[in-house]
């Protein structure tokens, strides 16, 4: 695509139809106590030799001899690089979302593929083509059920991913509903009594991390029960899709809607992201679902096709009517998922999740030998959380062998007794017997 | 174009028949033709109240959503079900088949401010 700056004459000539003298004068709403009246505060432009020194020198500081055990919802994993070399033909690799279905027929068929995978691993009817990522998704979900039950208050387990609850507390803002938060028990499970208490006629959903923050599989089919008997939806949210491999789907366990995000396949952790979000949830629910979905039909020659549906609930066609205001996806980083995840196939996944979790047993007798022992008695995927005494340090420690240890679990809850000196550490296919041993070792050292 | 005598009219393209004590609305013929093949339509429960010239359901078409404006206040006491499997009846009949609910009105007299077959006739002129 070419750049086309405006010229001295363009900007004349578009002042003159909007009947302005400068194009300051098309920011007289804007108060001049607002306005930045000085350059912006950057170091000159680098050439790109200095440019690249400077970014291979920042990129030296970074400490990668060996995978983070740190996952705590985004998770170090194999990225074949088949997935890389078509993640970047020219076809896919844009600036911007193509959705014309005249010359985007690999894209959405891409997306189409992508709802494919979304479905299967959550067990639900139907998909959109991705979110920005887990958190949003999980916000959108609970704006969703409120849209369905027209109530105003929204049930979340302690255990699920802070993030998401910070980015569920922004998006609920403005709505006005109320957030209610369930504590977790000595399993490391949302508590069920406390759940029951939380949940009444006002309540439009329950959210509960499965797996939760703290690793454990939470109590999905006695959390559904307990939000179904009182007409609300339960929103299911996955950090570590490689889980659903193993673990039943969330759409046979009672949810009624499935979010999270597919970081896990094809994409790397980058700080944190970006990473598709995935959204699914049951038929009847579509016109309420946020995002666009991409269809499969026939043209009239009767080949098969692919184009955007269901476009009426978005915001260019239904204003401030609209289900959602997503704007954009995550499309490259789903079509990065979906190729993954085409490459494993079902069986590969299945292999996959088994890695995943026998890696993460090993870990935890490792840890227990080391006097490490395990904090929550849930059942766990391939994350748990070890009272190591000090975590912090611990992590200070291990971070001069070049290991990252884990996520120390007081820093997101402060309060909890249990979170003293708890570390949440993740073990992927990438952690082998070696590297396990080592770490256990230099975490009792 | 169809604009039955029998009935009257609102701005917003309903239309309102009277049956016995009640009146059945539905989508005038113009407002049909206008929003091309109807794939959804969204309606109020049995029991729930209308309030004239506010929305009381949703017509989407291929191209664009629609809400439906209340010709009169009231209570909705019948709805079209067969509707959300078949709302492309809409676009078939929109006067007969395509009916979407029935409302006891509140004010009987509601319906004489209503325009006639003619009236809305020449609005509708007015805006092509």
């Amino acid at each position: 695509m070419r750049y086309h700056p405006h010229t001295p004459d363009d900007v004349r000539a578009m002042l003159d139809v909007v009947g302005a003298e400068r194009v300051d004068d098309l920011f007289r709403s804007i108060p001049q106590a607002l306005r930045l009246d000085r350059p912006l505060d950057l170091p000159p432009a680098a050439d790109e030799i200095a440019l690249f020194s400077e970014l291979r020198r920042l990129a030296a500081r970074n400490e990668t001899a060996h995978p983070p055990f740190v996952g705590a919802g985004c998770y170090p994993h194999h990225v074949p690089p088949v997935v890389d070399q078509l993640l970047l033909r020219g076809e896919f690799f844009t600036a911007y979302t193509p959705y014309q279905p005249e010359i985007s027929q690999g894209t959405l068929q891409a997306l189409f593929e992508w709802q494919t995978f979304v479905c299967l691993l959550t067990g639900m009817d139907v998909s959109n083509a991705s979110m920005y990522d887990g958190a949003t998704a999980t916000a959108e979900a609970a704006l969703m059920a409120g849209r369905i039950t027209g109530r105003d208050k929204v049930v979340v387990s302690a255990a699920l991913h802070p993030e998401y609850r910070k980015v569920l507390a922004t998006y609920l803002r403005s709505t006005g509903d109320e957030i209610v938060t369930v504590p977790f028990g000595a399993d490391g499970r949302t508590d069920l009594a406390a759940l029951q208490q939380a949940v009444d006629g006002r309540t439009a959903c329950v959210i509960l991390g499965y797996p939760n923050f703290l690793g454990v599989v939470d109590a999905l089919p006695e959390a559904a029960a307990i939000a179904r008997k009182a007409g609300a939806l339960t929103v299911s949210a996955t950090a570590e899709a490689v889980s659903l491999g193993l673990l039943q789907a969330p759409g046979a366990l009672g949810a009624d809607v499935a979010v999270g995000t597919f970081q896990s396949f094809g994409n790397p952790m980058s700080f944190g992201g970006p990473a598709p979000g995935f959204f699914a949830t049951r038929e009847k629910h579509v016109r309420q679902m946020p995002g666009r979905v991409a269809g499969a039909t026939v043209d009239k020659q009767g080949r098969r096709g692919f184009v955007l549906t269901l476009s009426t609930r978005e915001q260019h066609i239904r204003r401030e009517k609209a289900t959602s205001n997503i704007c954009t996806n995550s499309g490259l980083c789903a079509l990065a998922s979906t190729v993954h995840l085409s490459l494993l196939g079902k069986r590969g996944l299945a292999e996959l999740a088994r890695l995943n979790h026998g890696r993460a047993r090993m870990l935890r007798d490792a840890m227990e030998r080391a006097g490490c022992r395990p904090v929550f008695s849930g059942p766990f995927f391939n994350e748990q959380v070890f009272d190591v005494g000090d975590a912090e340090a611990v992590v200070a420690k291990l971070a001069k062998r070049g290991i990252v240890a884990g996520a120390p679990l007081a820093r997101w809850f402060p309060d909890a007794p249990s979170a003293k000196g708890a570390l949440l550490c993740a073990a992927t296919e990438l952690h082998g017997p070696e590297l396990i041993q080592l770490f256990a070792g230099a975490v009792r050292s | 174009m169809e604009i039955p005598e029998d009935l009257r009219y609102t701005r917003e393209h309903e239309w309102a028949r009277r049956k016995g004590s009640a009146i059945v609305v539905g989508i005038t013929d113009f407002a049909q033709e206008q929003l091309g093949d109807v794939v959804y339509v969204e309606l109020p429960d049995v029991g729930d109240p209308v309030k004239k010239g506010e929305s009381f359901g949703v017509v989407e078409s291929t191209k664009a959503v629609s809400e439906l404006f209340a010709p009169i206040s009231g209570k909705v006491i019948e709805v079209n079900d067969p509707l959300s499997d078949a709302p492309e009846t809409i676009n078939e009949d929109p006067y007969e088949e395509g009916w979407m609910i029935t409302i006891e009105p509140s004010d009987p007299k509601d319906l004489e401010t209503l325009m006639d077959a003619a009236a809305y006739k020449a609005f509708v002129e007015e805006q092509e």
